[in-house]
C-alpha cells in the first residue's frame, strides 16, 4: 500500500490530540488536510474511511500520490456540496481563522458531520495580550508566527469568543483541550483558564 | 458476419462478434447486431478476474494503447502510462481497450458492410451515443467473462465513457478515472465539432456520405476537420513554444498562400496523416456522440443524481492549460460526487501543453495516478 506505516515524525501536537478524539472505523473529512499527515495516521491507526480537502494544489497532488482521497477546495466554498451527516467527524485544524465566513463554516461542519473537531490559535493567550499591551504591535508567537501583512489569518478569535459563538449557534461542546506553549494539553479546565493559558485549543463539537 | 475490405483482421487486434443472440439497443431506438468489436489486451487476467482495467480511448484514438499501431506503425498512444512497472502496470492489471462503436479500427462503424444490404452503411449507420459505446463495451466484458472492472480510465471522450460507466454500471466499476473531460459537451465544444463536420460535408468527394461506394474519399474535408480540432488540443503557449512565427523552409515571407509558417505546415501534416488512418463518416458519428453527451440531463438535470449511492472510488484529473475541457468542467464532476459523499480525489496538473497533456509526459500526473491506483488496488484486495 502506498500509505506507509505511521510516519517516523511525530504528529503536530494538535493533530495528535485530534487523532485521539476520532473513533475506530469512522468516516472522516479533514478540511485543510495539508500534506495528509493526520489522514494517513488515522487510516493506519484507526482504520477510518478518510477524505481530505486542501487549498494548495501541490498539497492535494502530494496526498493523492500517497494514495489519499483528497480534492482541491476550501472550507468557505466546498463544504456546502456535501450532504448532511455524510461523515462521523469533520476536522478543521488551524484553518478556522483563515476562513472568510467562520460562522457559516462551523455550521457546515456540523451539518455534514455528526461531530466536528476544531483547533485554532487562541488570541486570548496571555503572551498575545502582553505583547499587544507592551509593544503595541500585532502579536507574533509560536502559533501566530507571521507578521500581520503576510498572515493568512483574517478571523482570529479567543477561546471565549469561540465558546460564545457555539452558545449562539446551539452547538454542544463535548470536550475542550487547552494546549500551552510547551505543547501540554489540559482538559477539564474552565473557559477562563483556557483563554488565558492556552496557546491553542481543540474542541470536540456536536449539535443536538 | 461479413468484415469489410478496408479493415482487414490485422487492424483489429482481437475481435469479438457481439449482439448475435440479443442485439444492442441503441439510444436512437435502432438495434444493432451482430456487430464486430476490435480490441486489444495486455497483461493477464487473474484467477479471481478482479484485475481488469478498461481503457476508454478518445475521439480519434483506438485500441492500440501500448503496442504498435498496425496502420501508422507508431507506438501505442499511451505507452507512457501502460506497460510493465508503469502507472497502469500490466504486470499487475489485465488491460483491455476496445475500438468504440462507430469507429474504423475493427469495431462496426459506418465504413462496414450492412448485412441487410450488402453495402457499406455510410449514413444509414444509426446515430450512436456515449451510452451506446459503453453498452457495447459492457457486452464485450460479458463476452470475456469479466463481471467487475477494477478500473475504468480514459481521457477526453474516454473520460466521458468512464463517467457513463460509473453512472450506468456502478456495481461493475471499482475505481473510475475520468481525465480531462466533462459531464456534458459545452456549446463551444459542439461548435468546434460542427466546423469539422461541415468541412467534411462540404468536400465534393464526401458524396453525401456515399464516398465508399463511389470509390472516392473526402480527404481534404477530413484533413481540415482534423486541423481545426488539433488546434483545440493544444494551448497557445504550446503552439508558440513549438513554432512561434517561424517560417518553413524559407528565409523570409513569400507573399503567397503556401504553408509559409511552420505552424501551417505542421497542421497540414496533422491533417494529411490523419486521413490515412481515419474514416470521414466515423468522424461525423463519433463527434455527434460527444455532442449528445449530457449526463445530468439524462438524470433529471442533476449530475449528482447520476452518481447517487455510488461506491466507486473516483480520481478526477484536469490540466491548467486545457481550454477544451477546462478545470471548471472537471470540478463540476467533483462537486456532484461530493454531493453524494462519493470517495473522490481531484488533481489539477500544472501544464502548458493544453488538452493533449493527458497523453504526454507529465510526471506529476503519472505520480498521482500511480498513487491513486495503488491505494485503490489495496482497497480492492481487502474487499475481495
Amino acid at each position: 500500500m502506498t500509505i506507509e506505516t505511521p510516519s517516523p515524525l511525530p504528529l503536530r501536537t494538535d493533530l495528535a490530540l485530534i487523532a485521539e478524539m476520532v473513533t475506530q472505523d469512522a468516516r472522516v473529512l479533514d478540511v485543510g488536510c495539508g500534506d495528509g499527515a493526520l489522514l494517513r495516521h488515522l487510516i493506519v491507526a484507526k482504520n477510518v474511511d478518510g477524505r481530505g480537502v486542501e487549498l494548495s494544489q501541490a498539497g492535494v497532488n502530494a496526498c493523492v500520490a500517497r494514495g489519499l482521497s483528497v480534492i482541491q477546495g476550501d472550507a468557505d466554498t466546498d463544504l456546502r456540496d456535501y450532504p448532511a451527516a455524510a461523515f462521523d467527524f469533520v476536522i478543521l485544524s488551524q484553518t478556522l481563522q483563515a476562513t472568510r465566513q467562520p460562522r457559516l463554516v462551523i455550521e457546515d461542519l456540523l451539518r455534514i458531520g455528526r461531530r466536528a473537531i476544531v483547533s485554532f490559535p487562541n488570541f486570548g493567550h496571555w503572551r498575545v495580550r502582553w505583547h499587544l499591551l507592551t509593544q503595541g504591535t500585532m502579536p507574533m508567537t509560536g502559533t501566530l508566527n507571521q507578521p500581520w501583512h503576510s498572515t493568512p489569518n483574517i478571523h482570529l478569535c479567543t477561546v471565549t469568543d469561540f465558546v460564545n459563538l457555539c452558545d449562539e449557534l446551539g452547538i454542544t461542546i463535548e470536550r475542550m483541550l487547552s494546549v500551552d506553549a510547551r505543547s501540554r494539553a489540559r482538559s477539564g479546565v474552565s473557559t477562563r483558564f483556557a483563554n488565558l493559558f492556552g496557546e491553542q485549543a481543540v474542541f470536540l463539537l456536536s449539535k443536538p | 458476419m461479413s468484415t469489410e475490405p478496408n479493415s482487414p483482421p490485422s487492424l483489429q487486434g482481437q475481435l469479438a462478434i457481439l449482439g448475435e443472440a440479443v442485439p444492442l439497443e441503441l439510444d436512437c431506438g435502432a438495434r444493432l447486431g451482430p456487430f464486430n468489436m476490435g480490441y486489444q489486451t495486455y497483461g493477464t487476467l487473474n484467477a479471481a478476474r478482479s484485475n481488469a482495467v478498461l481503457i476508454c480511448h478518445a475521439l480519434t484514438g483506438d485500441q492500440h494503447v501500448a503496442s504498435e499501431n498496425p496502420v501508422t506503425h507508431k507506438p501505442g498512444w499511451w505507452t507512457l502510462l501502460v506497460g510493465p512497472g508503469l502507472p497502469i502496470d500490466t504486470d499487475r492489471y489485465f488491460v483491455i481497450c476496445s475500438n468504440v462503436l462507430g469507429g474504423c479500427m475493427g469495431t462496426t462503424g459506418p465504413r462496414d458492410i450492412d448485412p441487410a444490404t450488402g453495402k457499406a452503411y455510410g449514413l444509414t449507420f444509426p446515430v450512436i451515443t456515449i451510452g451506446d459505446m459503453v453498452r457495447a463495451q459492457a457486452m464485450l466484458l460479458d463476452h470475456l467473462g469479466i463481471e467487475k472492472l477494477f478500473c475504468a480510465i480514459g481521457g477526453s471522450m474516454g473520460g466521458m465513457q468512464v463517467l457513463q460507466w460509473a453512472s450506468a454500471y456502478p456495481e461493475r466499476v471499482f475505481a473510475a478515472v475520468p481525465i480531462a473531460c466533462a459531464a456534458r459537451h459545452s456549446a463551444q465544444n459542439i461548435a468546434f465539432h460542427e466546423v469539422g463536420r461541415q468541412a467534411i460535408m462540404a468536400d465534393p468527394d464526401w458524396c453525401a456520405g456515399d464516398y465508399l461506394a463511389q470509390g472516392r474519399n473526402p480527404r481534404a474535408g477530413l484533413a481540415v476537420a482534423r486541423m481545426a480540432a488539433h488546434i483545440t488540443y493544444l494551448s497557445e503557449q504550446a503552439l508558440h513554444r513549438k513554432f512561434g512565427r517561424n517560417l518553413q523552409d524559407r528565409p523570409r515571407i513569400a507573399y503567397g498562400f503556401e504553408a509559409e509558417f511552420q505552424v501551417e505546415s505542421y497542421l497540414r501534416h496533422q491533417g494529411s496523416t490523419f486521413v490515412d488512418r481515419f474514416d470521414a463518416n466515423s468522424y461525423l458519428y463519433i463527434t455527434r456522440a460527444m455532442d449528445y453527451f449530457d449526463l445530468a440531463e439524462a438524470h433529471g438535470g442533476s449530475l449528482a443524481a447520476a452518481f447517487e449511492g455510488t461506491r466507486t472510488r473516483f480520481c478526477i484529473a484536469s490540466f491548467t492549460s486545457d481550454w477544451l475541457f477546462p478545470t471548471s468542467e472537471n470540478r463540476k464532476i467533483v462537486h456532484a460526487l461530493n454531493a453524494v459523499a462519493a470517495n473522490v480525489s481531484f488533481v489539477e496538473i500544472d501544464s502548458d501543453k493544453g488538452h493533449d497533456a493527458f497523453l504526454l509526459d507529465e510526471p506529476e500526473f503519472h505520480a498521482t495516478l500511480t498513487g491513486f491506483l495503488s491505494a485503490a488496488w489495496d482497497a480492492r484486495q481487502r474487499t475481495a
